[in-house]
C-alpha cells in the first residue's frame, strides 16, 4: 500500500509527548515530513509534570527513525509574535504546509464555583485560543496550498460535561464552535476541518498523582496504576480504562488522508462507548 | 495494517451502488465478502462477486430480502458456513422511495421504508451479531444524514434514518462487553442512482422542462461547504473501512459524517 501521507508536511502542537507524538510518529510513517512545536515548560496552574526539550527530542529521533524528516520549534501557543515565526521557519523549511494537528493542551481540576480566576484564564488561553492561534497562522499557509485538513483535538468533554473541569469542558466545547465556523470559512480554498473527541489517553496528562486521585476519591493516598484503571473503565462502554495515543493519531490520519477527502466540519470520537454509554 | 486480512464481512445491498464499493474496498484490504442483496438483483450480484474474486477473495453471494428475517439469517447461515466466520456487519441495504409532505404520505410509503430501512436493518444485525466470534467485531449501519436532520418531503426516510441511530446507540451498548463496535455513517448525497435519477433532478431543478444530471450538480453543489456535487461510493466505503478496521479498535457509539459539509453549512 503506498504511502498515505506521501509528500505532506504536517504541523502538530504539543507534540513532545503523549497524543502530539504519536502523531508525529504516525504521519511521519505514512511519508509526512513534521513540524513540532511543543511549550517544552511548564504553565502556570497546571500541576501534572510538564513537557521537556529532551521530550520533544525524542519525537525527533522516532520522527527521523522513520526517514522522514522534522523540525521542532519550542514555541508556547500563547505567544501569537513567536508561534508565528516558529510556524513560518517550520513551512519554509520544508516548501508548504498540508496538515494542521491543533493537539496542545493542559489540564488542571477545580470545581467551577470555586475555581481561581487564573486557573480559568489559563485553560481558555492555552486549550481554546491556543488552538484558535494556531489556527490563525497556519491557515494563510494552507490556503497558498489551496488545499489542506485541519484537526483540533478537542475531547469527550467537548461534547458533555464532566465533574471538577469546567474550564477544561468549556474550552473544549468552544473547540468545536470554533472548528464548524472554521469549516464554513475555509472550505472555499479546499481546506478541511474536524475535530476529534478522546476518552481518556494513557498519556502524562491523566497518568499523574492529580488526576488518578480525583478519580478515586475513596483512597486516602495517590491510587495505584490498576486502582486508577479500575475506576477508569467505568466510564468507557468497551471494556478499557483508556485508550493509547496511537489510536487518536489513527483517527486523525483518516481525517488527513485522501480518505476523508469529503469530511468536513464533524466531530469524531475516539472514545470506547463512552460519550453514549 | 487495518487488520482486515481474512476477515469476513456481510455486507447488505451488495449487488449495485455503494453496496457493490463496501465490497471491493473490502476485498482491497484483504477480507472476504458475503454479499447480500434480493432476488432481482442476482445478476448484478454476480458482478460484486467478481469485483471481490478479482481482488484475490472469496465472495459467497447470499440472495434474500432483509425484510424476510428468516429468508436473510438463513442465507447467512449458509454463507457464513460456507466462509467459516464472520467479523464485520455492514448494514447497507436501504432505499430512498418518492416522498410526499407528511400529511400526505401513505400508509403504504411509510410501512415500505421501514420496512427496508429499519426493521432490515435489525434483522440484519440480529442474524449477524451472534454470528461474530469471540475475538469482536465491528458493525457499520449505514444511515444518512437524514438520520440527524429533517428535509420535507422525507418523514418516512428521515424517521428510519434517525431511528438506526438509535438502535446503534442501545447496541453499542449491549455489544461493548463482548468486544463488538457499533457505528453509524451519515452520507450526504453519493453519486449513485439513487441520487442520479430523473425524479432527482425534477425535484432539484423544477424551474427546468427537462432538467439534467449538470442542472441537479449545480443545486446539490449550492448546499455543500465543499466544492463538490456528490461524494462517489469510495468516499463512503473508505469511511465504513476504517470504522471497521484496526484502526477504529476504540471507536464505538458515535456517528461518523461524511457529506463534504452538507449538515453544518450555514449560509
Amino acid at each position: 500500500m503506498t504511502a498515505r501521507l506521501a509528500g505532506k508536511v504536517a504541523l502538530i502542537t504539543g507534540a513532545a509527548r503523549g497524543i502530539g507524538r504519536a502523531q508525529a510518529v504516525r504521519f511521519a510513517r505514512e511519508g509526512a515530513d513534521i513540524i513540532a512545536l511543543d511549550v517544552c515548560g511548564p504553565v502556570d496552574t497546571v500541576v501534572i509534570p510538564s513537557s521537556t526539550p529532551d521530550d520533544l527530542d525524542e519525537t525527533a529521533r522516532l520522527v527521523s527513525g522513520t526517514g522522514a524528516r522534522i523540525v521542532t520549534e519550542i514555541v508556547d501557543i500563547r505567544d501569537p509574535g513567536p508561534l508565528k515565526v516558529a510556524v513560518d521557519r517550520g513551512v519554509t523549511a520544508f516548501g508548504g504546509l498540508d496538515i494542521v494537528c491543533a493537539t496542545a493542551g493542559i489540564t488542571s481540576r477545580g470545581f467551577a464555583t470555586e475555581m481561581p480566576e487564573a486557573t480559568w484564564q489559563t485553560m481558555l488561553d492555552v486549550n481554546l485560543s491556543g488552538v484558535w492561534r494556531t489556527c490563525k497562522v497556519t491557515a494563510p499557509h494552507l490556503i497558498a496550498r489551496g488545499a489542506g485538513s485541519v484537526i483540533l483535538v478537542s475531547s469527550i468533554a467537548g461534547m458533555r460535561g464532566l465533574v471538577g473541569v469546567a474550564h477544561y469542558t468549556a474550552a473544549k466545547h468552544g473547540v468545536v464552535g470554533l472548528m464548524r465556523t472554521l469549516a464554513n470559512e475555509l472550505a472555499p480554498h479546499g481546506i478541511r476541518v474536524n475535530s476529534v473527541h478522546p476518552t481518556n489517553v494513557d498519556t502524562p496528562m491523566i497518568q499523574n498523582e492529580a488526576v488518578s486521585s480525583a478519580f478515586r476519591p475513596d483512597l486516602d493516598r495517590a491510587p495505584t496504576r490498576d486502582e486508577f484503571a479500575a475506576a477508569a473503565r467505568t466510564m468507557n462502554m468497551l471494556d478499557i480504562p483508556w485508550v493509547e495515543p496511537l489510536d487518536v493519531a489513527n483517527a486523525c490520519l483518516f481525517l488527513a488522508s485522501d480518505e476523508a477527502r469529503y469530511i468536513t466540519a464533524v466531530t469524531l470520537p475516539v472514545d470506547a462507548g463512552s460519550t453514549q454509554r | 495494517m487495518t487488520g482486515l486480512i481474512g476477515k469476513v464481512v456481510v455486507v447488505t445491498g451488495a449487488s449495485r451502488g455503494t453496496g457493490r464499493v463496501h465490497c471491493q474496498r473490502f476485498a482491497d484490504e484483504g477480507a472476504d465478502v458475503i454479499a447480500v442483496d434480493v432476488a432481482e438483483a442476482q445478476n448484478d450480484l454476480r458482478d460484486t462477486a467478481a469485483e471481490v474474486n478479482q481482488r484475490g477473495r472469496r465472495c459467497v453471494a447470499a440472495v434474500a430480502d432483509v425484510r424476510d428475517a428468516e429468508a436473510l439469517d438463513a442465507a447467512i447461515g449458509t454463507a457464513v458456513g460456507e466462509l467459516g466466520r464472520l467479523d464485520v456487519i455492514v448494514a447497507n441495504a436501504g432505499i430512498h422511495a418518492p416522498g410526499a409532505p407528511t400529511w400526505e404520505l401513505t400508509e403504504e410509503a411509510w410501512r415500505h421504508t421501514l420496512d427496508i430501512n429499519l426493521t432490515g436493518v435489525w434483522h440484519t444485525v440480529k442474524s449477524g451479531v451472534p454470528r461474530i466470534g469471540a475475538h469482536g467485531g465491528s458493525v457499520v449501519i449505514i444511515s444518512s444524514t437524514n438520520g440527524l436532520r429533517g428535509t420535507p418531503n422525507t418523514a418516512h426516510y428521515t424517521a428510519s434514518k434517525h431511528a438506526v441511530v438509535g438502535l446503534a446507540r442501545t447496541l453499542a451498548n449491549e455489544l461493548g462487553p463482548r468486544g463488538i463496535r457499533v457505528n453509524t455513517v451519515h452520507p450526504g448525497a453519493v453519486g449513485t442512482p439513487m441520487v442520479l435519477n430523473e425524479a432527482t433532478f425534477r425535484r432539484l431543478r423544477p424551474d427546468l422542462p427537462n432538467p439534467t444530471a449538470d442542472d441537479a450538480a449545480e443545486v446539490l453543489q449550492s448546499r455543500n461547504l465543499l466544492p463538490v456535487p456528490w461524494l462517489e461510493p469510495v468516499d463512503i466505503a473508505n469511511a465504513v473501512v476504517f470504522l471497521a478496521s484496526d484502526e477504529a479498535r476504540y471507536i464505538t457509539g458515535t456517528q461518523l459524517v461524511v457529506d463534504a459539509g452538507l449538515t453544518q453549512k450555514t449560509t
